[in-house]
This record gives structure tokens, C-alpha cells and sequence, in this order.
């Protein structure tokens, strides 16, 4: 079925100077679109058409012929996942059951940041770093140019894109300066702490 | 107003080391095929050569060995890894421009390949015996780079390596039609230059993530199209890489956004066939 680009949720200003207006237009107008077209285009007419986007991206992952529909599909749902996991005010420390989990799984919140830093910095090209829960517990991955980790069977909780488009207007190569801005000023805990609850 | 004057500085500090660098690529071709050639056909008076060419002020700056004949095939133009150096552009920051601009090309060569060359002597670090290989001796035998440094090698080597050549195939006296002998060889594989362009900006379209798009020369001596992911290079598979284009969202993103069609198509207009074809000929030696 064809799979719409959801509006942004907040306007294209909630999240500056942090990330700017032009770059929110750009990744949600122009990246994230062509993507949710892509996708459309490609899926219309085969014998995926009837599954919802997650159930098409888990049965055909690792599928080198159909490496094209997988990474528009991926990076439909990857993106419509990204901009919930942000919003105006964001940042701070999470609470309740995510924080007790946090504390317990990763040792402290710092613990937790300093992983999830680190897989944002050292994904090599283009990619995203992810909180997830695998099982039962917490753990922070990170994936290369479309993957996500619903192929592994994990649950995503919390996700930052780190394709150069995601910083490059506003940071350049600075993509370090990216992630700690994001993890300080733009991260939506109550969104991580909502799918923890789903989980 | 403080922005003019740090353009106007980088300019004048590039047009420096634009003649440094012209010198120097001028001694490295002497010094290998033609040198390497004498060396074969007068013999002893190599030495004599070799001491002329200990007077030029530039030669005691390259860190290469003594040329030797059998040296001077495999290393021409390979990279020192002892340190590696991040080289010079060999024109200004805005030389390409509207194609390339300014600001892209500061930050691609003074950032992002800084970064590569810097990351790539980190890993080599506690590693002296290595640092005696050329970069591309590595690449092309990554299974004898020691595992704890492996990926670093391969990334940033790649990238040393990589964007050295890019720098080198474009040019603000580039574009038109190829020239000389790629000429001939790109309408014998693809019939024509104009689908030869047309293969290639696909190949670089297709190629989803960060990567590169290249011409490459293959197992069979043949003209290919190719791409690879991230920084990994030709290099790695045993083919020469005549030339290459940058696809990493940082090498257009300023300049053309998410459209990275148009940056592809913009390219030829900076493509420097003369490096293109000394490359060629590189690849057939
Ligand atoms: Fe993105
Ligand atoms: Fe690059």
C-alpha cells in the first residue's frame, strides 16, 4: 500500500539554531520525499503492494534484488522515526521507567550518551546510530546508509540520522558538534520513553 | 569583511603552493618514466642524473627512496605513508567555480581529507614497519594490515588516497571534450563520449550512500564504469582508477543539495583530461 510522507510534526523553526529551517526543508521536502516516492513507485504493482512499509522492509532485507526497494522503504520509515524522536526544548535527561532502564542496562545516563556518541561519530559514510531493545535489554547500535534494526529483530526506540545531508548545512564537517547538540538540545525523551512503554 | 580577508589569505597561500605543486608533479613524471628510462640506456651516468637532480630544491623535499627501475613503475605517484602529507590543492579554493565553490572545496580538501590523512597516521602509529609501504601498497593488501587497524587503514587510507587523485583530475582549465589517447579508448568501450557520460552519471546516482564513481582499468585491461561505498577504492579490487568522481553528500551538498544529478552532470566542465590521460597511460604500464 502506498506509504505517505507524514507532515513534519512541528514547524520547520521548532528546532533552530540547532538545526536550522532550511535544513529541516531540504530533509523533509526533498530527502525524505523522494524516498516515500521511490518507494511507491517501485512497490506499486508487485505482490509486496498489501504490506504495511515495516513488514516490506523485514522480508526483503538482505535481498540484493531488491536492494533498491529496500533502502527507499528503509529510509521512508527511518525518517518519519527521526523527526518524532526530536522536538523543540528537547534534550535533558529522560525519567521514569526509561531512566530506571538506562541506569540499569548501560551503567548512567553519561554511560548511555557516551555510547550513543560514539556510534553516531564512528558510523564511516553515510548511516544512523539507534537505541534500541533487543530482548530485554537496552543496547545502542548503529547502521550503514539505510539499514534499521526492525531486520534484526530489535526494537527501535531512539534514532539520529548521521548522512551528511542531516548536519551539512548547519555544521559541515563537524558532525561531532552535530550529536552533541542533538543529544543536549533536540532529543525527545517523552517520544523514547513512549515506544520503551509499547515495547 | 574579516571573511574577505581569510579567502583572500587561503587564495594567495593556494597560487604558492599551485607552483610548488606543479614542480613537483613536473619532477615526479621526469623522475619516473623518463628518468627510469635513462637509467635502463646509459647506465652508470644514471648517476650523474640522479645528482643533477639532488640540486633542484624541490627533489629534498619528496621523501621517496632513490629511484631505481624497478621502483619507478610500481611507485610513481604512490603515497608515502611515513608520514602520509596531505598535499597542497594545486589551484585556488574558488577555481572551480560556479561548479565546484569555494567554500565546498575549503572545507573538502582543508577538513575532510585533512581529517583522512590525519586519522590514517593515527592508526599507523604504533606501527613503524608498515609506514615503509606506500598507502596504495595497503589498500591493495589489506589482509596483511594488522586487524586492530584495519578499517582505519582502509577508510582513511582510501580517502587519502582518493581525493589526492580527485584534486588532481579537475582543473580550472578542464572540461570540453577528452582529449589524446582516452579519447580513442572512451569511444572504442562506450561508442561515444557523450554515453560514456551518460553511464558514468548514472553509475554515480545509483550509487546510494557515500561512495565514488569511477573509470576504472580492469582485470582485462579494459575501460569500466564502477562505483564503490565510502572510500573504498579501486585500488583494493587491482584496478587502476583513471579517474573518479566524489559522491559523499560533503563533495555537492552546499552548492546543490539533495540534487546530486545536476552536480554529477556539472562535473566535466573541471575535469582535467591531460591528468585523466597520464593517468590512463599510467594504467597500461
Ligand atoms: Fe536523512
Ligand atoms: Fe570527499
Amino acid at each position: 500500500m502506498a506509504y505517505e510522507l507524514p507532515p513534519l510534526p512541528y514547524d520547520y523553526t521548532a528546532l533552530e539554531p540547532y538545526i536550522s529551517k532550511r535544513t529541516l526543508e531540504f530533509h523533509h521536502d526533498k530527502h525524505h520525499a523522494a524516498y516515500v516516492n521511490k518507494y511507491n513507485d517501485a512497490v506499486k504493482g508487485t505482490e509486496l503492494d498489501n504490506k504495511p512499509i515495516e513488514e516490506v522492509i523485514k522480508a526483503i532485507a538482505g535481498d540484493s534484488s531488491k536492494s533498491g526497494l529496500f533502502n527507499n522503504a528503509a529510509q521512508a520509515w527511518n525518517h518519519t522515526f527521526y523527526w518524532q524522536c526530536m522536538k523543540s526544548n528537547g534534550g535533558g535527561t529522560p525519567t521514569g521507567e526509561l531512566a530506571k532502564k538506562i541506569e540499569a542496562d548501560f551503567g548512567s545516563f553519561e554511560k548511555f550518551v557516551e555510547e550513543f556518541k560514539n556510534a553516531g561519530a564512528t558510523q564511516f559514510g553515510s548511516g544512523w546510530a539507534w537505541l534500541v531493545l533487543d530482548g530485554d535489554t537496552l543496547k545502542v547500535t548503529k547502521t550503514l546508509n539505510a539499514d534499521n534494526p526492525l531486520t534484526s529483530g530489535q526494537t527501535p526506540l531512539l534514532t539520529m540520522d548521521v548522512w551528511e545531508h542531516a548536519y551539512y548545512l548547519d555544521y559541515q564537517n563537524k558532525r561531532p558538534e552535530y550529536i552533541d547538540t542533538f543529544i543536549n538540545k533536540v532529543v525527545n525523551w517523552d517520544f523514547v520513553a513512549q515506544n520503551l512503554g509499547a515495547a | 569583511m574579516s571573511e574577505r580577508t581569510r579567502n583572500y589569505n587561503y587564495s594567495r597561500k593556494t597560487l604558492t603552493n599551485n607552483w610548488e605543486y606543479r614542480l613537483k608533479s613536473l619532477l615526479r613524471r621526469c623522475g619516473s618514466t623518463r628518468f627510469a628510462g635513462s637509467l635502463v640506456l646509459v647506465g652508470l651516468c644514471s648517476f650523474l642524473a640522479l645528482l643533477i637532480f639532488a640540486y633542484q630544491p624541490m627533489a629534498q623535499t619528496r621523501e621517496q627512496p632513490s629511484p631505481s627501475v624497478a621502483q619507478a613503475a610500481t611507485t610513481d605517484s604512490e603515497l608515502s605513508a611515513s608520514p602520509a602529507v596531505l598535499p597542497p590543492l594545486p589551484y585556488a579554493y574558488d577555481a572551480l567555480e560556479p561548479y565546484i565553490d569555494a567554500e565546498t572545496m575549503e572545507l573538502h580538501h582543508d577538513r575532510h581529507h585533512a581529517t583522512y590523512v590525519e586519522n590514517f597516521n593515527e592508526a599507523l602509529a604504533n606501527y613503524p614497519d608498515l609506514q615503509n609501504q606506500t598507502v596504495e601498497a595497503m589498500l591493495r593488501d589489506l589482509d596483511n594490515v594488522p586487524e586492530d587497524i584495519r578499517e582505519k587503514v582502509r577508510n582513511n587510507g582510501g580517502g587519502h588516497v582518493n581525493h589526492t587523485m580527485f584534486w588532481e583530475i579537475m582543473s580550472p582549465d578542464g572540461g570540453g571534450e577528452p582529449t589524446g589517447a582516452i579519447a580513442e579508448a572512451i569511444n572504442q568501450s562506450f561508442g561515444s563520449f557523450a554515453q560514456f557520460q551518460e553511464e558514468f552519471e548514472q553509475a554515480g546516482k545509483d550509487r546510494f550512500g557515500s561512495g565514488w564513481v569511477w573509470l576504472v582499468s580492469n582485470d582485462a585491461n579494459e575501460l569500466e564504469i564502477t562505483t564503490t561505498p565510502n572510500q573504498d577504492t579501486p585500488i583494493m579490487d587491482g584496478q587502476y582508477p583513471i579517474m573518479g568522481n566524489d559522491v559523499w553528500e560533503h563533495a555537492y551538498y552546499l552548492n546543490y543539495r539533495n540534487n546530486r544529478g545536476e552536480y554529477l552532470s556539472n562535473w566535466w566542465n573541471v575535469v582535467n583530461w591531460d591528468e585523466v590521460n597520464r593517468r590512463f597511460e599510467q594504467a597500461q604500464s
